[in-house]
């Protein structure tokens, strides 16, 4: 009996030691960046809102714009 | 998709400030903040270092832990951004990051301190996507337009990447197999005609 009171206590004492989540953020409700814009600067070749062609499009873009030894090839 | 990083190749950087010129243009950065510099180290030494630092969008951001009005927020692809209509200019996003990243714009009445602006990874803020309100408060949204940060798309020597981390990883770790180290070093081969160098793995020399 006496075990589970020291457990039970340890358990509630340690409790205080755990760190809470930052999930508490002043602004939640920002637009995911894939529904795309609305102005005139978008770059073509990807479907505003799908956000697998929008990845693909930005991994194509990074693979093509940046990594030289594909066009030394 | 992975998370969004930065990485800068201080092998490449050749100190040109390419990246903190696009920076201020694209994103019309105020007079006096810079949300993206080059350091160098061992300035003058040979063998000297430079590498172009901003906001690194820290997956465990301390900027966020320390920021009392929880102005901070964190993208599904890992960006940090915040919220300049909560933020209070109290600088402790200032003391607490490790880069130096955040920025605080001083032309007010008495040298007053603005609220807080940093590099927003080309992503904006929480305004309407590509919107006149978020363009003058955090910049271009050029992620939402399908173009990566213009910073590492300036970039000259392409000794900064930015973008999808796994891809990132990927350049990066190609493009060190493939330079080598000393004499091996990219492009002294084909120069030079040296037998050892310039050779793909397995090549004929």
């Amino acid at each position: 009996m006496m075990r589970l009171v020291l457990t039970t206590a340890a358990v509630l004492a340690l409790a205080a030691c755990g760190e809470k989540p930052q999930t508490a953020a002043g602004v939640k409700s920002d637009i995911p960046l894939f529904q795309g814009t609305s102005n005139a600067y978008n770059d073509p070749g990807w479907k505003a809102g799908d956000k697998t062609s929008w990845e693909q499009h930005l991994k194509t873009r990074l693979q093509n714009g940046q990594n030289e030894y594909n066009r030394v090839k | 998709m992975a998370r969004m990083k930065f990485v800068c190749d201080a092998e490449r950087c050749i100190e040109c400030n390419g990246c903190v010129t696009a920076c201020k243009n694209e994103n019309e950065v105020p007079w006096g903040v810079n949300r993206r510099r080059v350091v160098t180290l061992n300035d003058g030494v040979p063998g000297e270092k430079s590498i172009s630092v901003a906001c690194m969008h820290c997956s465990d951001a301390p900027c966020m832990a320390v920021c009392p009005v929880n102005c901070f927020y964190r993208t599904d692809e890992g960006v940090v951004l915040h919220d300049k209509d909560v933020c209070i200019g109290c600088g402790y996003c200032s003391y607490a990051c490790p880069f130096g990243a955040p920025q605080f714009p001083s032309s007010g009445t008495f040298g007053v301190r603005g609220k807080m602006d940093k590099c927003t990874f080309c992503a904006g803020g929480p305004e309407d996507n590509g919107s006149q309100a978020e363009f003058e408060k955090y910049g271009r949204n050029r992620l939402a337009e399908g173009k990566l940060p213009a910073c590492a798309e300036m970039c000259s020597t392409k000794a900064l990447l930015a973008g999808d981390g796994d891809v990132v990883a990927d350049i990066f770790r190609n493009r060190v197999v493939q330079r080598g180290k000393g004499a091996e070093v990219w492009g002294w081969g084909t120069a030079y005609g040296s037998k050892q160098a310039g050779q793909p793995p397995g090549g004929k020399s």
